[in-house]
């Protein structure tokens, strides 16, 4: 497909419930909660928090990816409607059946009395809608990973749980119109990508949907102070907290060309709009920690939308890849225009909120080499509450340990400093030293060097700086092979 | 609620009490059909309102420039303290200390100073940031970390509850410990924020719907703020999302601005809190500061307690004042305390007011209570379980000398230790003891811990005004019934109780019964629903105008088919009049021919009660709701992450009008109250800033925080040893206390690393970093050094 394939469209298409939809006119940081409740009337959609975190305005997203069309939660709250285009948007409003009946979901909740005030009850019905349609006979393991993301303060969850489980003994996942109208769904999408830009507004006010990659780099060399919106879980929070004007917008999210992930020669390759669900089982199947870490970033919708490149991006020092990242020597792809350089992911950060990366340059991908089978590689995160909680201290440890000798180690954590940041001093405590107990205590007293942490709401400086000299121990005790458990856990992983 | 035909064989109603019907509305909310105030359809012109929050946390207002706010597009109008019509005011306890709007002085950060209206809700928000306003900062009191209970100011007059001479038993008790003790607040976190929609009607009239708990004191705010008669304000809620206490007085302020601008504008005016602004600028769960001093036996029976209850009332009085009393009246929680003396101290300081929040200072005073029992075993070495055992109130039908309360009310229905006995086997609390040791002998770095914490819960209002309640019952020809009563929804299945009650008084099936929105103009005077008394008070009051419209059916149909009295019975769907038997729908058709009257208002108030504060004495509760939990948690000693691994809980609900719902409620409660003494935490910076507004900084439980197993079970053998609804006990707050169990769990596994030879003296909320702390702290305690046993 050529750069912007002619005149740009000036209409956004998408589907919502059973209707296509065309929209004319948009702002460009209208977020699709604010249209389905105050344009379209659709109020079962409620809003809770306004930032992603409480799920009470989870619909389904469905749209066409590398496998076809998959439909997944979100956070109607902190999604653009630009990001919409080419998707299908279920509310919970489309659920029950032509006769009125409740959806197999829906009447779970209800005989097992999975509501109480009722208002966060839409949002439980589509996370668990799009659970089902995936795995319709979950673990409660999984149940409680589709509702991280949701949070609800009268029932205490048990009664949700109870009618999770049960949902498939109210219908079949595969006859669900979802399921059966996927073909016609799937051409309508297809129809809709008609390989345009999509403009819509005008000058700085833009709302832009490139149509490739190539269209997107061409756009933002241009107009390099344009916000690029990939999966919107921290811009999003820009409009709804900070009511900053966010025009013109970019939306890279929908870039099929942005979201391959592959593996060679033992790098992996992933694009910087691959989501991390979409990463998730491709990263956890190489490398299990990191999958487990994955799953203890933000809730599902927040897996759903948010991208590792966006985490990557936004510099932020508390994201949770950049340090597993970065102690693997991922490096990052940034591009401008057509040129493109390529950088070691640790030097991407400068300083608190400043990154190497120029105007109207974006990252497209990062490499993240795979640790050879040796070494013992391992991702901590440490935070309040175990699940959709932003860290306070994590801890990435990639050691290698040659005839009982560190031959090298790379240890870098996040919520210690302005950036993601080595522990230099740690590392060069441990390299050459016997990989024992003595030398991990040795190690610990170094840690002052690395880091002065901040006090905040989430932990005290004496705090983060205990648990991450801890997290060491912790990490050396598992490569031992040491009589167990080193942690708690909610579940024993295989 | 479809019409159908009911049955007319039937044995049993379908839906009365005692029966697990589904919540009323479930259907609409599993499908978004559910109406919330933001939900309904805005009538033409509605405009929006924001609010503009002070930046500092104690100041006088020098400036206040809102010409920008004034002139950003599409807004309205912008209101000020100037702008309020009446008084403003909206202190719940009448001592004029709550503007609705900063008037000269801000005194906490994130105070109303302003109110905008727009044309959209984003248009005021936007405008509301664009004030310039210059404050001569004071000095300000961000917390009574630092405050002294006995010397620093109060918002208003404390209580003092004495029994017996503390201060000499102290003396002489041969063990004595005291110590402080800090407990975090809580914030509702009920998923739909504050919220009013106002529209204006004839004349002074205004109807607002509003997310409010209490619509009687809502009217009577807004009627106070607007400057004109109740008469003229009425005030309708059909169901909240989530209330919690959140919303007994903290609705009364969007309320009474969203009725001031649409009085002034002539026309609807909306204002919904963002989240961060509703954590911001209403009040949450008391935090407190507890001091102890008890005084014991070698075998740990407690001889006297001498508590202060020092709590953070915020910068006015609301409710701060009854909160701190709950507290006392639930320092004893199960225990009989020989001499004690206990007082409260509402201390002022420039952060937001608080408020009510589910147990009203009651788990607050429990907490105290376990506490001194987790001291006093360590003191003399003992599992606190067992502690707990020898010091509970003596049991129903023991006359024995310990069971009055250091309020002087003696406790008559004790059930405690059948509940506890009963929990301990099912939990098969000894075995599992021993497992754990094992388990912890055996572990490095993770430690297992267990305890098992009971709940003993007071119902009534202790203002005993509150203590009554209004219902409203209307039979129409069809048979079909309206019930209306002054208790509002918030989830807890409030209308749905008292629906099953009028079923079941008229015996027809629930869905004969119609559950209509509460308003203010259908039943009066009503107290907020709260303190736990939603079903009891209104269940009775609608049983009470059900039976009034009964004996008049019962009457006509006497004197209609000339059979006595007593030979009508109600039977399901029917009416046996004599030897036959009519059709419960037909017999109100005869009798609206006859022109009986089918409608009344019915009315209860609790019997019995009664509290003189300023003696510290009374009957303060009609009677107390029981229960019990134990939990095992997993902790982390490396970072202070834990699990709870199992939790296995009995409550008592007396004989449930709806076991269903009530687990729900055990269930819902028990998890609340976890969250606060765990992963909920509060932080205000050194500028008197909330930092934790919202909730990806402010942690409630997840669905993954659950215990990994959960065991939850209604007393089957219960019920209320007074008269109440079909003898059922509040479910509402006495739940939500369980959850010491998970704090004293985590206890539990700190004490571990040092042998169980130190107290862990573990504080709330019990995050990551205070258990690793606390394990710190105790493995320097245990270590090299000796330190001399206190």
């Amino acid at each position: 497909m050529g750069r912007g394939a002619g005149l740009p469209r000036r209409e956004l298409r998408f589907l919502l419930n059973g209707e296509a939809v065309a929209l004319r006119e948009a702002r460009a940081d209208e977020t699709l909660l604010d249209w389905l409740r105050l344009r379209r009337g659709l109020n079962g959609t409620k809003e809770g928090c306004a930032e992603g975190d409480c799920g009470a305005c989870t619909v389904l997203v469905g749209r066409l990816g590398r496998d076809g069309l998959v439909y997944e939660s979100v956070n109607a709250c902190i999604r653009f409607l630009g990001s919409l285009d080419g998707c299908h948007v279920v509310t919970v409003e489309h659920l029950k059946d032509e006769s009125g009946a409740l959806h197999p979901v829906q009447q779970a909740m209800v005989d097992f009395h999975g509501s109480q005030c009722g208002f966060c009850t839409p949002g439980f019905v589509m996370s668990l809608y799009g659970l089902w349609m995936r795995e319709p006979r979950p673990s409660d393991a999984r149940i409680e990973k589709a509702l991280q993301g949701n949070l609800c303060r009268c029932t205490g969850y048990e009664a949700i749980m109870r009618a999770a489980r049960a949902v498939s003994t109210y219908g079949e996942a595969g006859r669900d119109p979802l399921a059966a109208e996927r073909e016609t769904v799937t051409a309508q999408l297809a129809a809709m990508r008609d390989g345009r830009r999509v403009e819509i507004g005008e000058g700085g006010g833009r709302l832009v949907v490139p149509a490739s990659l190539d269209d997107f780099a061409a756009f933002l060399e241009a107009e390099p102070k344009a916000t690029i919106v990939a999966g919107s879980t921290d811009v999003g929070l820009w409009v709804t907290k900070q009511m900053r004007d966010i025009a013109p917008v970019v939306f890279a999210g929908g870039l099929r060309d942005l979201q391959a992930i592959s593996e060679k020669d033992g790098v992996v390759t992933i694009g910087a709009g691959v989501s991390y669900s979409e990463a998730r089982d491709f990263l956890g199947r190489r490398i299990p920690a990191l999958g487990l870490l994955i799953d203890r970033i933000g809730g599902e919708q927040v897996r759903n939308m948010g991208t590792i490149g966006g985490n990557i991006a936004n510099g932020s020092p508390i994201g949770d890849t950049p340090p597993p990242l970065i102690v693997l020597g991922a490096s990052l792809t940034l591009r401008k225009g057509k040129q493109r350089r390529t950088i070691a992911l640790e030097d991407f950060f400068v300083a608190y909120g400043r990154q190497d990366r120029a105007p109207g340059e974006f990252v497209e991908a990062v490499h993240v080499p795979l640790p050879a089978k040796a070494a013992h590689f391992a991702v901590y995160k440490v935070s309040k509450r175990r699940d959709e909680d932003i860290t306070a201290t994590l801890g990435a440890f990639h050691v290698t340990v040659e005839d009982g000798v560190v031959a090298s180690a790379r240890i870098a954590y996040g919520g210690m400093a302005a950036t993601p940041k080595r522990a230099k001093a740690v590392e060069a405590a441990l390299v050459g030293r016997p990989w024992t107990q003595a030398s991990v205590e040795g190690a610990q007293a170094a840690y002052a060097q690395d880091y002065q942490p901040l006090s905040d709401m989430r932990a005290s400086a004496e705090y983060r700086l205990l648990a991450a000299k801890n997290l060491l121990l912790r990490f050396y005790m598992e490569t031992t092979g040491a009589a167990r458990p080193f942690a708690v856990k909610r579940y024993e992983v295989a | 609620m479809n019409r159908h035909a009911p049955n007319l064989k039937a044995q049993k109603i379908a839906g009365g009490v005692h029966s697990d019907v589904r919540h009323d509305s479930a259907h609409k909310h599993v499908a978004g059909e559910a109406v919330y105030i933001d939900d309904i359809p805005e009538p033409a012109g509605t405009l929006h309102a924001g609010l503009g929050l002070a930046s500092v946390a104690h100041g006088v207002l020098k400036s206040v420039d809102l010409s920008a706010v004034r002139a950003a597009p599409g807004v309205v109008a912008v209101l000020t303290a100037d702008d309020v019509p009446g008084v403003n005011d909206i202190s719940p306890s009448g001592m004029n200390d709550d503007p609705v709007l900063a008037d000269g002085k801000v005194e906490f950060h994130g105070q109303p100073v302003f109110c905008v209206v727009a044309r959209t809700r984003d248009q005021a928000r936007r405008a509301a940031r664009l004030a310039k306003i210059d404050y001569e900062e004071l000095p300000a009191l961000v917390g009574i970390r630092d405050l002294d209970p006995a010397t620093a100011r109060q918002v208003t007059t404390p209580l003092t509850l004495k029994r017996g001479d503390a201060a000499a038993a102290l003396r002489a008790a041969p063990r004595r410990v005291r110590d402080r003790m800090r407990l975090g607040g809580q914030d509702h976190f009920y998923l739909e924020g504050q919220v009013s929609l106002a529209v204006p009607g004839e004349d002074d009239e205004v109807t607002v719907y509003c997310s409010t708990q209490g619509p009687s004191e809502t009217q009577h705010m807004v009627a106070h703020a607007l400057g004109v008669a109740s008469h003229a304000v009425t005030i309708e809620v059909r169901r909240m999302g989530g209330g919690f206490g959140g919303k007994e007085t903290q609705a009364n302020q969007c309320a009474a601005l969203a009725a001031i601008a649409a009085r002034k504008l002539g026309r609807a005016v909306k204002l919904r809190l963002d989240r961060d602004e509703d954590m911001t600028a209403t009040g949450k769960r008391h935090d407190f500061m507890i001091d102890y001093d008890v005084g014991f036996d070698a075998d740990g029976r407690i001889l006297a307690v001498d508590y202060t209850f020092a709590l953070n009332a915020g910068f006015s009085a609301d409710l701060s004042g009854p909160v701190g009393d709950r507290a006392l009246f639930h320092c004893d929680n199960a225990y009989f305390f020989p001499h004690v003396l206990a007082k409260s101290a509402p201390l002022y300081t420039n952060t937001v007011s608080n408020t009510a929040f589910r147990g009203f200072g009651g788990p607050q005073g429990m907490v105290g209570a376990e506490r001194v029992i987790e001291e006093v075993a360590f003191a003399v070495g003992k599992d606190p379980l067992d502690i707990r055992k020898l010091n509970f109130y003596d049991e129903i039908g023991v006359e024995g000398t310990r069971n009055l309360t250091p309020y002087h009310q003696k406790v008559e229905d004790c059930i405690i230790q059948r509940i506890v006995a009963e929990l301990e086997k099912s939990a098969d609390y000894a075995g599992r003891r021993r497992e754990i040791s094992a388990f912890n002998a055996n572990s490095r770095f993770v430690k297992r811990g267990l305890a098992l914490t009971p709940v003993k819960f007071g119902i009534s209002f202790t203002k005993t005004e509150s203590n009554q309640a209004g219902a409203l019952v209307h039979v129409y020809t069809d048979g079909s019934v309206h019930m209306n009563h002054g208790g509002t929804e918030m989830g807890q299945g409030l209308h749905l109780k008292v629906a099953q009650v009028v079923a079941e008084e008229f015996q027809i099936d629930l869905n004969r019964v119609r559950i209509t929105a509460t308003t203010t103009a259908k039943v009066p005077n009503t107290a907020p629903t709260a303190a736990s008394s939603g079903a009891d008070l209104n269940g009775m009051a609608a049983q009470d105008a059900a039976r009034q419209i009964k004996k008049r059916l019962a009457d006509f149909a006497a004197e209609r088919y000339g059979v006595p009295r007593e030979q009508i019975v109600f039977l399901p769907n029917r009416v046996r009049v004599g030897n036959q038997e009519i059709a419960f729908d037909e017999l109100v058709r005869q009798a609206y021919v006859a022109r009986v009257q089918l409608s009344a208002a019915g009315f209860y108030k609790t019997p019995k009660i009664h509290w003189d504060r300023s003696k510290g004495r009374g009957h303060a509760f009609y009677y107390y709701a029981y229960g019990a939990a134990c939990s095992e948690v997993s902790v982390d000693t490396l970072t202070g992450e834990y699990v709870v691994e199992r939790t296995d809980i009995l409550h008592d609900a007396g004989r449930s009008l709806n076991p269903a719902i009530d687990l729900g409620q055990v269930e819902g409660g028990f998890i609340q109250g976890m969250g606060w003494l765990t992963t909920e935490e509060l932080v205000w910076d050194d500028r008197g800033r909330l930092r934790t507004h919202a909730p990806s900084t402010y942690k409630i439980p997840l669905a993954s925080d659950r215990p990994k197993v959960f065991n939850v079970a209604l007393t089957d053998w219960s019920q209320a040893y007074e008269p109440t609804i079909h003898r059922s006990k509040a479910v509402g707050e006495p739940p939500l206390p369980l959850g010491l169990s998970v704090l004293h769990a985590l206890s539990d596994a700190v004490a571990s690393v040092a042998d169980h030879r130190i107290c862990p003296r573990l504080d709330a909320p019990a995050t990551p970093e205070r258990v690793l702390m606390a394990i710190e702290r105790l493995k320097a305690e245990a270590a090299p050094v000796p330190t001399p046993a206190r």
